[in-house]
């Protein structure tokens, strides 16, 4: 039953984006009715199998395989079976639910976020199409077909962040998040290479069972570290780790809801969901560089954050900050409480998206009344004082900043509280101290800029009177899913405990997969690092607690009661403050490396084109034009001399013969008797 | 000499019709060929024809060919007065194109 649900599930987002990208426009409202209906039968559909997979069979993996491809006699490996499949666990289900609740809010939200725009229904083919490639992603059970799946999201990210390819910035970005990811993703195809190479398998189980079985790629653990680390590239890539993560930002150049949905939610949790599937071969020392990836991502983007004024360049830092703390609980060890970051996050980063994407509507809107295209209407410093105006978007926008910012009682608390346990854990084993100590001042770092943000945009004194003054609440199809989602950032949807999520359903059904991977995480076994967790877990909690706080408190303090002058401030941070609102300069540092770099190697094959290629080209037409002269005059002189000396012989010949034609008949009777003479004198 | 040529004409052989018939194919051709005019030409193409018959004749005198010779010369005799009607029918309209029928100044086929 589960298999044929979620070959429904998968295939029902697909037929969505058939039926709309062929006939889409002549569907009464441009089918949007469509894809959202399709995808609600898939959350429908999705949580029945997520309620009845855990309370029927919670220990299984359901995997229902049939071959898609066989070689019988294939080069080097003999008889290959490529394999298409399904593999269903706990992870799967809980994924499913999570990509098709926010893939439908964000239909219902655009419904009226997109009302009124261009190619609305190619709008709702693309959402299909991506909807469709993220559950194979989900549901998959193989490697090579999850590259697939991967592959295919990025291209329906592509899609959607050109969607106003108008705009030149819009085609520019979609091209560097196109570019950036294939980055990561060529590094993901060799490791997959790798680990084929060794194994002749791409499925999970089958890689699962030959590692497990004691056997390594080319007999060697840095070969399994290696592949497992060019893996992890797919990851970096599409979750928007440092030093890939220079993509996300830009992506926000699409349509609001579709950075709820791609680009805060699901697709980019793709890449912690890989390393999730992949994390029982994940060597020692690979997770070791994860933790790392995932810490310094988190570091660099919480620190952009604070500086940003663009509301959804804020979030878009935040999203990689997150991330970036996700890649770091699964490297450290800490699999539940990443993988249930994921969760939480999807429900409170996309409400917050989506309730950016409320205040930009409802700005957009007066902006679009009052005739006004300059002020730019997602620049926090053009709001302020939006609660009394949109209450219903400003009171879910404040649970989604307290879930974030890990205050009690909320979703992100559980998760965050437990990340940073299991940091914490990880270093009195290890000593690798500055894991948690990133993790803290993250989580400082994230409730100031978070309540910043929130400050600046719904409190104190509007900008411009007249804008604010005409601004509405948006629509109820936009209100409802924030409602929704703020409803899933309440503690208790994951555990009944407000302050600790390992007695909740949650932890019980996402255990940390069995490592497969022989002298695994020394000196420290799971036992011990559980111990650990708990014993450090109090004192985590509280500490949290108290550097959120502070970041809350200075954040009110600087731009609230204005006691801290947030000028001041930025004059004494100096270099930093300056680094920080220029992002740290990743990006012009990757123009002159790479960008610079690719321009420069295009000139000198220009060069190499234009003076060596073209001289050789050039040369060759020299000489063969030298051949044709010669040709040619010989041609003229002796072939045509030949021709024109036979014309004129046969012109000579003819005007001799004609003489004797006289035309008078005696004369030829004289000939013929002659000839007849002759004739007999010769022959007789 | 003198009598054995009187001797040789005394007994008429082959040979004497055969001399008198390349006399009168000489006279004939002579004619064809000199003559101005066409219907000259034509009755030096009748001697050549009976310089022929001669032949037939005299062949089917003195060879073992008995009558028939003379029947082919009866023959050429009777396709001769066709082919003079014919002939002569030619040289009219010969005559009505070129308003003469004098051979030197039919030369329109003149290369």
């Amino acid at each position: 039953m589960f298999i044929q649900l979620s070959l429904l599930i998968l295939l029902l987002p697909l037929l969505g984006f058939i039926v709309l990208i062929f006939s889409g426009k002549r569907l009464p409202r441009q089918g949007d009715w469509l894809g959202t209906g399709l995808l609600t039968v898939t959350l429908i559909l999705s949580v029945v199998m997520l309620i009845s997979k855990l309370t029927g069979s919670p220990d299984e993996t359901i995997t229902s395989v049939f071959n898609w491809v066989v070689f019988t006699d294939a080069m080097m490996v003999g008889t290959l079976a490529i394999e298409f499949g399904i593999m269903i666990d706990n992870l799967t289900v809980v994924m499913l639910v999570v990509v098709t609740l926010v893939s439908t809010l964000v239909h219902l939200f655009s419904i009226g976020y997109m009302k009124g725009e261009k190619r609305y229904s190619r709008y709702y083919a693309y959402l299909g199409l991506f909807s469709f490639s993220m559950l194979g992603i989900v549901l998959t059970h193989n490697l090579l077909l999850m590259y697939i799946f991967w592959e295919l999201v990025g291209v329906s990210s592509y899609l959607l962040i050109g969607f106003y390819y108008e705009k030149k910035s819009a085609s520019n970005a979609a091209n560097k998040a196109f570019i950036v990811n294939r980055v990561g993703d060529f590094g993901m195809f060799i490791g997959i290479m790798i680990l084929f190479t060794g194994f002749s398998t791409v499925s999970f189980e089958g890689l699962f069972e030959a590692i497990g079985s004691g056997q390594l790629p080319f007999d060697s653990m840095g070969w399994l570290t290696a592949s497992g680390l060019l893996i992890f590239c797919g990851a970096v890539g599409k979750s928007a780790q440092f030093p890939l993560h220079v993509w996300l930002p830009d992506a926000m150049e699409g349509p609001t809801p579709i950075s709820a949905l791609i680009h805060a939610a699901t697709m980019v949790a793709a890449g912690v969901y890989l390393v999730a599937r992949v994390f029982p071969m994940l060597t020692a020392d690979a997770l070791l560089v994860i933790a790392y990836v995932g810490a310094i991502t988190a570091l660099i983007a919480a620190s952009i954050a604070i500086t940003q004024y663009d509301i959804k360049k804020v979030l878009a830092y935040s999203t990689i900050s997150q991330l970036g703390y996700m890649i770091m609980a699964l490297g450290v060890g800490a699999f539940t409480a990443g993988f249930m970051h994921l969760v939480t996050h999807a429900a409170f980063k996309a409400g917050l998206f989506l309730g950016a994407g409320s205040v930009i509507f409802a700005m957009h809107k007066v902006l679009h009344d009052q005739h006004d295209h300059k002020t730019d209407a997602q620049d926090i410093r053009n709001m302020g004082g939006l609660k009394s105006r949109m209450p219903v978007t400003y009171w879910t926008f404040l649970i989604f900043t307290l879930a974030i910012s890990g205050i009690p009682l909320t979703s992100g608390f559980l998760s965050k509280d437990e990340i940073l346990a299991g940091t914490m854990a990880f270093s009195t084993l290890n000593g690798h101290w500055l894991l948690p100590l990133i993790g803290f001042v993250v989580a400082g770092l994230t409730s100031f800029y978070m309540f910043r943000l929130l400050i600046l945009t719904f409190h104190g004194k509007p900008a411009n009177d007249s804008i604010i003054s005409n601004i509405k609440e948006s629509p109820k199809v936009m209100t409802i899913p924030l409602m929704v989602l703020a409803a899933l950032s309440l503690f208790f949807f994951y555990s009944f405990n407000p302050i600790g999520a390992s007695a909740g359903w949650f932890y019980n059904a996402i255990e940390r997969p069995i490592s497969i991977v022989p002298e695994m995480m020394q000196p420290a076994t799971w036992a011990v690092f559980y111990e650990a967790i708990h014993s450090v877990h109090t004192l985590v909690m509280i500490l949290s607690i108290l550097i959120a706080g502070a970041g809350i408190l200075l954040a009110y303090f600087v731009y609230s009661k204005k006691t801290i002058s947030a000028e001041k401030l930025a004059q004494k941070a100096g270099f930093l403050y300056k680094g920080s609102q220029n992002k740290w300069y990743f990006d012009e540092a990757y123009n002159k490396a790479f960008v610079s770099g690719s321009v420069g190697l295009a000139k000198m094959l220009h060069w190499f084109d234009d003076k060596i290629i073209d001289g050789i080209v050039n040369g060759s037409a020299v000489v063969v034009r030298g051949f044709s002269i010669v040709s040619n005059w010989i041609d003229t002189n002796v072939i045509d001399g030949l021709v024109n000396f036979t014309a004129w012989l046969s012109q000579f010949g003819g005007k001799v013969l004609s003489k004797l034609q006289t035309g008078r008949v005696q004369t030829y009777i004289v000939y013929i008797v002659f000839s007849f003479i002759v004739l007999f004198l010769l022959f007789i | 000499m003198e009598s054995t040529f009187i001797q040789w004409l005394a007994e008429p052989a082959l040979i004497h019709f055969l001399i008198v018939s390349a006399i009168l194919f000489a006279l004939g051709l002579m004619a064809v060929i000199t003559k101005r005019n066409i219907i000259m030409v034509l009755m030096g193409v009748e001697l050549i024809l009976n310089s022929a018959n001669i032949n037939f004749v005299a062949f089917s005198r003195f060879t073992e060919l008995s009558l028939d010779g003379q029947m082919i010369g009866m023959f050429v005799i009777i396709i001769a007065a066709a082919e003079a009607a014919v002939a002569l029918a030619i040289v009219l309209n010969v005559f009505n194109r070129f308003n003469t029928i004098n051979l030197d100044d039919l030369n329109t086929l003149k290369g």
